[in-house]
């Protein structure tokens, strides 16, 4: 007698760990499609071992990134001023934030950003990964001006997100570490690689001459030299991802870079942005002063202002620059246009 | 009898070889790595240093240093035939801080190898684009300039003759000529170390001193005024950076 019932509370034991097992759900890994030209030309991009893609939980950074529910008063999400139709950046030069105050810095476009290797983001570099880079908005005043507290409070009482929560991390119990995982996930997966350039690197497009000569002028270390600080052929990303003054300014309203680290030698110096997509991401620099390429352009070539930070690498400073041919500027405003990639903006897995 | 006459050749034998190991060659495996360490002259350069104008060329001009990274490859020891690689290319950037070791991969048995390295890359490793974390980085030479790779960017500011902050870009590539666009004429202007030949007995770290100094002093003393930036497509100024670089790398203490 004393047997059976030992078989039998056994039995009971097996069951109820059999019913545990069918609870955890294995999201399914995410294989991150690496374009040919990153694959053959730089590093593995970075992918924390404490945060792997996955189906389930890029599907859930997506929803949360254009979800409301982050911004204290429900008004904005991330896509507020992360535009896919801009290549996840915005159209003003200034972003109005959950309470009506706009920033002071440009929106800056979110793609390739898993190749972002020394991992600092941010105009100023304030962020170290994607995952601390989610947290500053929310809580930022002038942004989504939320209580991290009363988000994870929101998301737990959400009708679906603890479920998702389950399937994506294997436990419906939200908090914000889970929250930027899932974000930083989905933004891994917004990756711009299939330019007119691109194509024309690939053999798959020819260049115009005025595209050719652009190219040629952006190069060469006596006309345009960008290559120093934003790419090439070789590093497909157009952009080296370091902080440059690159002589907007003689004096600083925006220390930049110096504000984060306290170091003098800093001040003015903002991130490289990446030259892909520039006809949707307009307007430019860190402030949003430029409204069109051919500013920029004209600034490189006769507007630098000399200051104590400037980058070595712009060139004849006290002449405003190196002073383009009206042919050389057109030219290699054409090559910046081939940088575009229409196919990333209507990509659907990211609407 | 026999016996006795086996029982001493075997131990004449053993005691012959326990005599060969003891006396003759050291079996023991050593370690050795190499520590680079970068000065002006007798003046350390400290990356917290750097963006600062603490320092004066050969020819008088005063420079801060803003970026300062360099490529080695082919670091190796040679013991007649066989080569103990240390690298095949590392880029140094001193900004990451003052000092800069590599470890040897293997070890070693005691005794006397020669120490080379190449600064820059030969023609023969200068290939455009195949190196991802050197393109991650950033450090190409354009294709109109036959492509491959930078062997250092060394960037700065100098005080010009009215005292104002002007900009350089010390920047060392292999040599170009684009006299005529369509026959572009190169000449290798990486240059091999030789740091001669050392004796290991032990575990040894061997001091590389890096003065960067001599990149502005020997045999041409440079003049910023005169060459500051452009200088990657000036096909004369890259042969006296080359012909300066010789300078710059010398044997140290060997701990």
């Amino acid at each position: 007698m004393k047997q059976i019932w030992f078989y039998i509370f056994s039995l009971f034991l097996l069951m109820s760990c059999s019913s545990k097992e069918e609870d955890v759900y294995i999201p399914i890994p995410y294989d991150l499609k690496i374009p040919k030209l990153f694959e053959d030309k730089l590093i593995a991009p970075i992918i924390p071992f404490d945060n792997p893609l996955t189906v389930e939980g890029i599907a859930l950074g997506k929803k949360i990134f254009s979800d409301k529910i982050l911004s204290g008063n429900r008004t904005i999400s991330c896509a507020h001023c992360h535009r896919l139709q801009e290549a996840f950046s915005h159209s003003l030069q200034f972003s109005e934030g959950a309470n009506g105050t706009f920033g002071h810095r440009n929106s800056m476009p979110l793609f390739n950003l898993a190749w972002n290797f020394d991992e600092f983001f941010a105009w100023d570099g304030q962020d170290i990964s994607l995952e601390n880079q989610a947290f500053e908005p929310v809580s930022n005043p002038i942004e989504m001006n939320a209580d991290w507290k009363n988000i994870e409070k929101r998301f737990n009482n959400h009708d679906t997100y603890p479920t998702l929560f389950k399937e994506a991390f294997g436990t419906s119990v939200i908090d914000s570490n889970l929250i930027v995982k899932a974000i930083a996930q989905f933004e891994r997966t917004l990756i711009s690689a299939d330019s007119k350039f691109d194509k024309y690197l690939l053999g798959e497009a020819t260049l115009t001459p005025e595209e050719q000569n652009g190219f040629a002028v952006f190069m060469d270390e006596e006309k345009g030299d960008c290559f120093h600080c934003h790419g090439s052929n070789n590093n497909p990303l157009w952009t080296d991802n370091q902080f440059h003054n690159n002589g907007l300014d003689a004096s600083f309203a925006d220390l930049g870079l110096g504000a984060v680290t306290g170091d003098p030698a800093d001040n003015g110096k903002f991130k490289t942005p990446s030259l892909r997509n520039l006809t949707f991401t307009a307007p430019y620099m860190h402030d949003g002063r430029f409204a069109t390429l051919d500013e920029v352009i004209n600034f490189y070539s006769e507007g630098l202002q000399l200051s104590a930070t400037i980058d070595p690498l712009m060139k004849n400073v006290n002449e405003g620059g190196v002073g383009l041919s009206a042919k050389d500027k057109a030219d290699l405003k054409a090559f910046l246009l081939t940088l575009s990639d229409l196919n990333f903006i209507n990509n659907p897995d990211f609407k | 009898m026999r016996k006795v006459f086996l029982l001493l050749i075997a131990v004449l034998t053993l005691n012959s070889c326990k005599n060969e190991i003891e006396c003759c060659v050291n079996f023991q495996p050593i370690t050795v790595s190499l520590k680079f360490i970068h000065s002006w002259d007798a003046t350390p350069i400290l990356p917290s240093e750097f963006n600062q104008f603490k320092l004066v060329t050969e020819n008088g001009e005063t420079i801060s240093i803003e970026r300062l990274r360099y490529l080695l490859s082919n670091i190796r020891l040679i013991n007649g035939v066989e080569n103990y690689t240390f690298s095949n290319y590392t880029l140094i950037d001193v900004s990451d801080g003052n000092e800069f070791t590599l470890n040897l991969p293997e070890s070693l048995v005691a005794g006397s190898y020669q120490l080379k390295f190449t600064f820059g890359f030969s023609d023969e490793d200068n290939q455009d684009g195949i190196y991802q974390d050197l393109n991650s980085v950033n450090f190409n030479v354009p294709g109109m300039l036959g492509g491959g790779y930078h062997y250092m960017q060394f960037d700065g500011k100098y005080k010009d003759p009215n005292n104002t902050d002007a900009n350089f870009n010390y920047h060392a590539i292999r040599a170009v000529d684009r006299t005529d666009p369509n026959n572009l004429v190169f000449q290798d202007t990486s240059f091999e170390v030789d740091l001669g030949t050392l004796s290991f007995i032990n575990d040894s770290e061997i001091i590389i001193k890096v003065n960067i100094a001599e990149w502005f002093k020997n045999p041409n003393t440079w003049n910023l005024n005169e060459l500051n930036t452009m200088l990657m497509p000036n096909f004369e100024a890259q042969k006296q950076i080359s012909e300066n670089g010789e300078t710059v790398f010398t044997l140290g203490d060997i701990n």
